[in-house]
Order: C-alpha cells, then sequence, then structure tokens
C-alpha cells in the first residue's frame, strides 16, 4: 500500500497543508487520494471482523458551510478538528448530499442510506430502515446496544423505521435531553422557551411521540438522579453541551455498540445573525474534541471504536441571489448540498485525504461493513477506502 | 384547472391595479406551463403594493411574454413543462393564492427530487428574459453606505475581512461628525435626484433625525407591530393542528391591520414593512437581522439609487443555563457580537448592490461608526490597498465615486 499519510507530520503542518486555498487543497487531497485506493490490510480486517467493535456518528449540525469550516478562511473556527482530529483521520473533501435539505429528512438520510422523503417538520418515522434495524437484527444485538442523542424537536422518531421488515422496538432508543429536562422540571418553572429550538420557524415546539426516552429511565438506565441531571444542566451554555453530557453518561454506564449524536445548535443561523452561527461552529468543534477524549479514556470504547464526524448538508452560498448567503439551506446550491467527512479511530487509516465525491448515502453501508451488517435497502455504497 | 382554462373573470379578487394588469394578458398565460404560471401570479397579486422598479420589471416581462410567438413559448417553457406536478397542485386555488401553490411546490420538488431541474429552468428562463428586456440603468450611479459596531469600544477581530479584496481600507479615519456627514451625504442626493422610493434609509435602531426626502424604516420605530407579531404568533401556535409550514403560510398571509399597524398614506411602504417581520426569519428578534434583511430586500425590490444602514445593537442571546435560572428577564445588548453581525451584513449588502444594474459604476462605503476605520470601493478605488493617511468620511466618499 503506498498512500501519503499524515502520521508522521504534525497538527502544525497539516494545518498549513489545509490552509492553502480551498481548491489547492482539494488538489492536494487528491494527489495524496491517488495513492492510497489499495484496499484493506491485516490490520484493517482485524478491526472489521472484531465483534466488539463500537461505532459513534456525530452529525456536525445543523448545516455547516464549507467556508466556515474547512475551507482556509473558516479553520480559525474549527481548531481541535485541524489540530487534534484531522491527522488522525481519514478525511472526505467531498460529501455530497443529494437529497431533502431539512435537518431531521437529511438525517433520517443519512441513518437509512436512503434519501428519505418524509416531512420535515412532521413526526413521522423514516420510511427506510435505519442502521440501528439493521445492526440489531443482524447482529440480534439488543435494544440497548444503540442509541440516538439528538436535539429536542423532530427527532424523536429517527431511532426505527415504518418499513415493515423492521419497525417498532426493532431500533435504537432515542434520548432528548431537553424533553428530559422539561419533564425533570414539570411544575416548576416554565421551559418551554427551551423546546423551541426549531430555527426554521424558531417560535414553534411540536408535540412528540416515539420511542423516546422517559424520565424514570435516567436513574434506572444511567445511574442519573433527576436532581444531578437538573443541576449539571445548569451549568451547560447550550443544548448540544446538554446531549453530549448524556452521551458521555451513556458511555460509562450502557457502552452502546452504535452510537449516534446529532449536534443542532449551529442551526441557530435561521436567526441571521452570523456571530451565532460562528458560536455554535465553535462550540461544536469543541465538543467533538470532548468526545474524542472519552472515546479514548473509557475503556469499553479506548482502542475498538471508530468516530464518524460529518454535516448533514452545508448552508446556502454567499453568491446565490436565490439565498441570503450563510443563514439557510433552501437554494439547493453546490455548497448547501456538498460538506466533508472524518473518520478516525479504530480500523481508519491516519491522515489521508480523498478528494473523490461520496454520498451522504454511503454511510450506511460502510458502518454496516464495518460492523457486519447488511444495509439491503441502502441506495448508497460501502466507502472502500474505510474498509 | 391548468393555465389554458383561464379567464379574466377568475382574477375578480385581485387588487384593482392588478386586476388591470393581469386580464390584458389572459391569452398569454393560457401558453405557459403550471409549473411557472402561479410563480409569475405571485407577483402580479402584489402588484398594487410594489415598488416602482418592481412594476416595471413585471410590465416588460408581460410586455415580453405577449410578443413570443406559440414556436418560441414552447422553446422558453421547454423546461418548466417537463416538470412533474401532482394533482393536489393542479387542482390547488393558485390563481387567487400563489403564493402557498410555490410553497406547496417547493415541497413537492425536494420530495420528488425535481428541484434541479426546477432550479435550471428558471436559472435559463432568466437568462433569456435579461438577454432581451433590459433592466432600468440608474440615474446615478447607486451609492450604499453601511455604519456598523455602534457601542463598541474596541473591534476584537479584524474587520472587513470580506471586503478587503474589493476595495480600498482606511485605517485613520477622522470620526468626528461623520453619521452627520454620511447622512448628509445621502440627503444631499435625494435632494438633488428626487425620485420616489429612491433613496433609503434602514436603521437597526431608532432612526436619527434625517430628511423626509429618505424612504426610512427602522427596528426601533417597528417595536409595537414586532410585539403585536410576537404576541400573534404565540396565540396561533397553541392552536390544533398547527405546525410550522401552516404558522409560515399564516405569517405571509398577515397584512399591516393585523398587526395593529397605523396606516399612512403610503400603502406600498407599510406593506413592506410588515413582509419585512413576517417574511424574514430573525427580523422580530434581532436588530441586525433586521438591518441586514431590510437593506436585501430594498435593494432587490425597490432598486434604490442611494442606501444608507446603519445597524444597531441587538439582545444578547441567552446561554442555557442563564435561561434555566431566569427565564424572563430581558436581555441586555451583545455589541461585540453585534459588530460580527453587521460586519457580515455589510459584505452581504455589497453583494446585493453589485447584482443591481450599473454595478460596475457604484460606490460603497462602509464605516467603524465612532472609529478610525472604514472601507471604501468604487470604479475609481483600487482593490486590496490600504491606507494608512489621515481622511475624512467626506474625502473617502468623493474618492469612491
Amino acid at each position: 500500500m503506498t498512500s501519503h499519510p499524515f502520521s508522521q507530520a504534525t497538527g502544525r503542518t497539516l494545518a498549513a497543508q489545509l490552509a492553502a486555498t480551498r481548491r489547492d487543497f482539494l488538489r492536494t487531497a487528491a494527489s495524496l487520494a491517488l495513492g492510497s485506493t489499495v484496499l484493506g490490510s491485516s490490520r484493517l480486517l482485524h478491526a472489521a471482523l472484531n465483534p466488539k467493535r463500537k461505532v459513534i456518528v456525530i452529525t456536525f449540525g445543523g448545516g455547516a458551510r464549507d467556508q466556515e469550516t474547512f475551507a482556509p478562511e473558516g479553520q480559525e473556527n474549527i481548531p481541535h478538528l485541524i489540530r487534534d482530529l484531522i491527522p488522525r483521520s481519514t478525511f472526505f473533501s467531498q460529501v455530497v448530499n443529494r437529497g431533502i435539505l431539512g435537518h431531521y429528512v437529511a438525517t433520517a438520510s443519512l441513518a437509512t442510506g436512503v434519501y428519505e422523503t418524509v416531512n420535515n417538520f412532521a413526526s413521522l418515522p423514516p420510511e427506510h430502515p435505519t442502521a440501528f434495524e439493521y445492526f440489531r437484527k443482524d447482529l440480534k444485538r439488543p435494544a440497548s446496544d444503540a442509541w440516538v442523542v439528538a436535539p429536542s424537536n423532530g427527532f424523536n422518531r429517527i431511532g426505527e423505521s415504518s418499513h415493515r421488515a423492521y419497525g417498532p422496538s426493532t431500533g435504537a432508543r432515542v434520548i432528548l435531553p431537553k424533553h428530559l429536562l422539561r419533564a425533570a422540571n414539570a411544575g416548576g418553572q416554565d421551559y418551554e422557551h427551551l423546546l423551541r429550538d426549531n430555527y426554521e420557524t424558531p417560535l414553534y415546539a411540536p408535540q412528540l411521540s416515539g420511542n423516546d426516552f422517559e424520565l424514570e429511565q435516567l436513574s434506572r438506565m444511567l445511574r442519573l438522579s433527576v436532581d444531578d441531571f437538573k443541576s449539571h444542566a445548569r451549568t451547560l451554555s447550550s443544548p448540544d453541551e446538554l446531549s453530549v453530557y448524556i452521551v458521555r453518561q451513556l458511555m460509562r454506564e450502557l457502552a452502546p455498540s452504535l452510537l449516534w449524536v446529532t449536534m443542532h445548535d449551529i442551526d441557530i443561523a435561521h436567526a441571521g445573525a452570523y456571530s451565532l452561527y460562528i458560536d455554535g461552529i465553535r462550540r461544536t468543534d469543541r465538543l467533538c474534541a470532548d468526545l474524542w477524549k472519552a472515546i479514548e479514556t473509557e475503556p469499553e470504547y479506548a482502542g475498538k471504536t471508530t468516530l464518524f464526524i460529518l454535516p448533514d448538508f452545508g448552508r446556502d452560498a454567499d453568491d446565490d441571489a436565490g439565498g441570503n448567503g450563510f443563514q439557510h439551506h433552501r437554494t439547493g446550491d453546490t455548497l448547501s448540498r456538498t460538506t466533508w467527512m472524518m473518520a478516525l479511530g479504530a480500523g481508519i487509516r491516519e491522515g489521508v485525504v480523498f478528494d473523490r465525491p461520496i454520498d451522504s448515502t454511503d454511510l450506511v453501508p460502510t458502518l454496516g461493513s464495518m460492523l457486519g451488517f447488511t444495509a439491503s435497502f441502502s441506495q448508497g455504497k460501502p466507502i472502500q477506502e474505510l474498509l | 384547472m391548468l393555465p389554458s382554462d383561464l379567464k379574466s373573470e377568475l382574477f375578480a379578487a385581485y387588487p384593482p391595479e392588478a386586476r388591470k394588469l393581469v386580464t390584458a394578458y389572459v391569452p398569454t398565460l393560457q401558453r405557459l406551463p403550471l409549473a411557472y404560471v402561479p410563480s409569475l401570479l405571485r407577483e402580479v397579486i402584489e402588484y398594487d403594493f410594489k415598488f416602482p422598479a418592481e412594476r416595471k420589471a413585471l410590465e416588460k416581462e408581460l410586455t415580453n411574454l405577449s410578443s413570443l410567438s406559440s414556436e418560441q413559448t414552447k422553446i422558453w417553457f421547454q423546461a418548466f413543462a417537463q416538470i412533474r406536478l401532482s394533482p393536489e397542485l393542479e387542482k390547488s386555488d393558485w390563481v387567487n393564492a400563489p403564493a402557498l401553490f410555490v410553497e406547496n411546490l417547493s415541497a413537492h420538488l425536494w420530495t420528488t427530487h425535481q428541484l434541479d431541474a426546477f432550479r435550471m429552468a428558471a436559472l435559463d428562463y432568466a437568462d433569456q428574459l435579461h438577454a432581451v428586456v433590459h433592466p432600468e440603468q440608474p440615474v446615478i450611479p447607486r451609492l450604499g453606505i453601511t455604519v456598523i459596531g455602534q457601542g463598541v469600544v474596541s473591534a476584537e477581530e479584524p474587520l472587513f475581512r470580506k471586503l478587503r479584496p474589493h476595495g480600498a481600507y482606511f485605517s485613520n479615519v477622522k470620526p468626528e461628525g461623520g453619521l452627520e456627514t454620511l447622512l448628509k451625504a445621502v440627503v444631499d442626493r435625494a435632494q438633488a435626484h428626487p425620485i420616489p422610493y429612491g433613496h433609503w434609509y434602514v436603521d437597526g435602531g431608532e432612526p436619527a433625525a434625517h430628511d423626509p426626502a429618505l424612504t426610512c424604516v427602522s427596528y426601533g420605530t417597528l417595536g409595537p407591530t414586532r410585539a403585536a407579531l410576537s404576541e400573534k404568533i404565540r396565540s396561533d401556535i397553541e392552536r390544533p393542528g398547527m405546525g410550522p409550514e401552516a404558522l409560515r403560510t399564516l405569517m405571509a398571509r398577515l397584512r399591516p391591520a393585523d398587526l395593529g399597524f397605523v396606516a399612512t398614506s403610503d400603502q406600498v411602504l407599510d406593506r413592506f414593512q410588515v413582509k419585512l417581520l413576517v417574511e424574514g426569519s430573525g427580523t422580530q428578534i434581532f436588530s441586525t437581522t433586521f438591518a441586514q434583511w431590510a437593506a436585501r430586500e430594498v435593494l432587490r425590490r425597490a432598486q434604490p439609487h442611494t442606501l444608507f444602514v446603519r445597524f444597531a445593537p441587538r439582545q444578547r442571546q441567552k446561554p442555557m443555563n442563564e435561561m434555566l435560572a431566569s427565564s424572563r428577564e430581558p436581555a441586555e445588548l451583545d455589541p461585540a457580537g453585534s459588530l460580527v453581525d453587521a460586519d457580515m451584513g455589510a459584505y452581504y449588502t455589497w453583494l446585493n448592490l453589485q447584482r443591481l444594474t450599473g454595478a460596475d459604476k457604484s460606490s460603497s462605503l462602509v464605516w467603524f461608526e465612532g472609529h478610525s476605520e472604514a472601507i471604501a470601493i468604487g470604479p475609481s478605488l483600487p482593490r486590496g490597498t490600504t491606507s494608512s493617511a489621515a481622511a475624512s468620511l467626506e474625502q473617502i466618499l468623493s474618492w469612491a465615486a
């Protein structure tokens, strides 16, 4: 195998390479990719066959553009990804989302490997089987082995599909931390305003139904008292920080093999305040690094976990007159459809960049190849560079 | 119903001037595909409340459409004709509710993966239209002035990073009397070239004293309307069956009177101001968003000769822990974050100015209020340059022109 890994390079060197223009970056990446298309190795195969392998997926959401992340002018917003995680990653610089650019439906598409067409704002399950259902059915895993932690609104049905071969009780348990917080404070202060995080319609918070996690399970499953949960929530600055707190609790207490974390703070961009959008990106960058540290330090995860980080999609380009730049993702232009993905950890080559376009729907079959399930209904293909 | 079924009487509910306009073009509309016609009618139905520049553009578009032969019409609208629509869309009342049709069409296009095809059809049509229907040229070169950073002691990050490659950065500007100087410059232009809706003043706070020759909209003045809108949203979202899409549709239908808007003799401006709040995301909450969006809409719709935008500090976004501690206390202001917002807003205002006719002759100036930093962009100013020489804003304006 003759790849051009970055493993010997320092983070600073890598940052310098990435700090060339976006085009130069892609050109550099393309040349690196040319030598790295040889598939597999005994080390990688060993990881793929390891039944104890775990996978964590973080969606870097909701909606971040290249120019505020991996483009040269955006790299100051993601110091942790650039300095700490990129050197350890296989990085894909062109991940194309050809589906509907709404956060729930796009995340559902990521989770099923099919471009879902469910109403983005309705409380509906995906129509095609999710990675969690494939994983549990094919590998005969218990419910406690697949979890989703998501922002409160809309994502409560993402754990399992309406597909007749799968469906109720065959997928992932879903935790909506902010709803737990509201339940924990029932009868006390009014926390409705916290739930209004659908930034496309900022004052709207839907009623929920589905397989969401109940308050009483906090102490039973996560060994977390309601009082401790409430107290800790009062020290956090955002819903995504609350999500990461719950994720860490899950990792310690249940150590699921398939864990999906959906970040959403960035979507404050819909309110039109650029500084808040940037704050969201910087916070998400920090939280991704925090989760990687947790993976490295938790005995159940260290050395056997593969982490994926990818935005669900981008946002509109500044030069598209039909949009209003970073604020929305409504035009369907190239910039809003094209993002990136990094994979790191067990079985992943370090410091390799691939420029070839991959598809958002390729994630699920890739997870299947890593964990040992078949994503029968997925439209995507396993990403060979990761296998 | 399809466009071929259109009759003049179907437009009876249109406002008077819109009705008069559209009934003259019914035979033309009958030849066009359904994927396109409601988008046109969405503009026509608002004709009575449109600015002069928009009216002229719409009239020219209709005139051009009526001049096309059958064969030309087929060629121009071939791509639109290939868009597959649902029976529900065909059955909907797209004549009287074209905006709702377009909203539903958008969802349909996403769902059926036809968005890209529609987007290409729309871009091709716009290119063809612009090739034969030339937009009005400005009477004088356009000027955009943006004032940012009100209340900020010092900038935490370099300013104008996106604009610097396009113009000259001045680091030794005399700030004394700057606001008055800039306002006087725009008023002078308005008085010298009195064009209806040709010279605008947008303020993210309370507007400074200004000459009535300027058309003014401000976040501060719209305070009661914003409060009424927030209250209406709060009550509407409690209604059974209400969802985000229904809420958006409801908001789009709101008229000035629905929000207790004190009507003036200028219905066009009244309607425009309400639209800023009901159609702009975040304009009800953050003053910086309001100023940026208002500037965008003024440029897109009124196509002014002069635009003066002054950003003001927005309310601070409370972090979650503060929300948990005290949910109902009013938020204080966030001048530093507002400066970042406004810096990006100034860039977007320049981009939108560049989209208008005469862009090669237009000029822009952005000033960090009360400070010595400014950037100017214009045909006679070198790009990507820096000047540390002492300069007044009046001088910089003259250089930029």
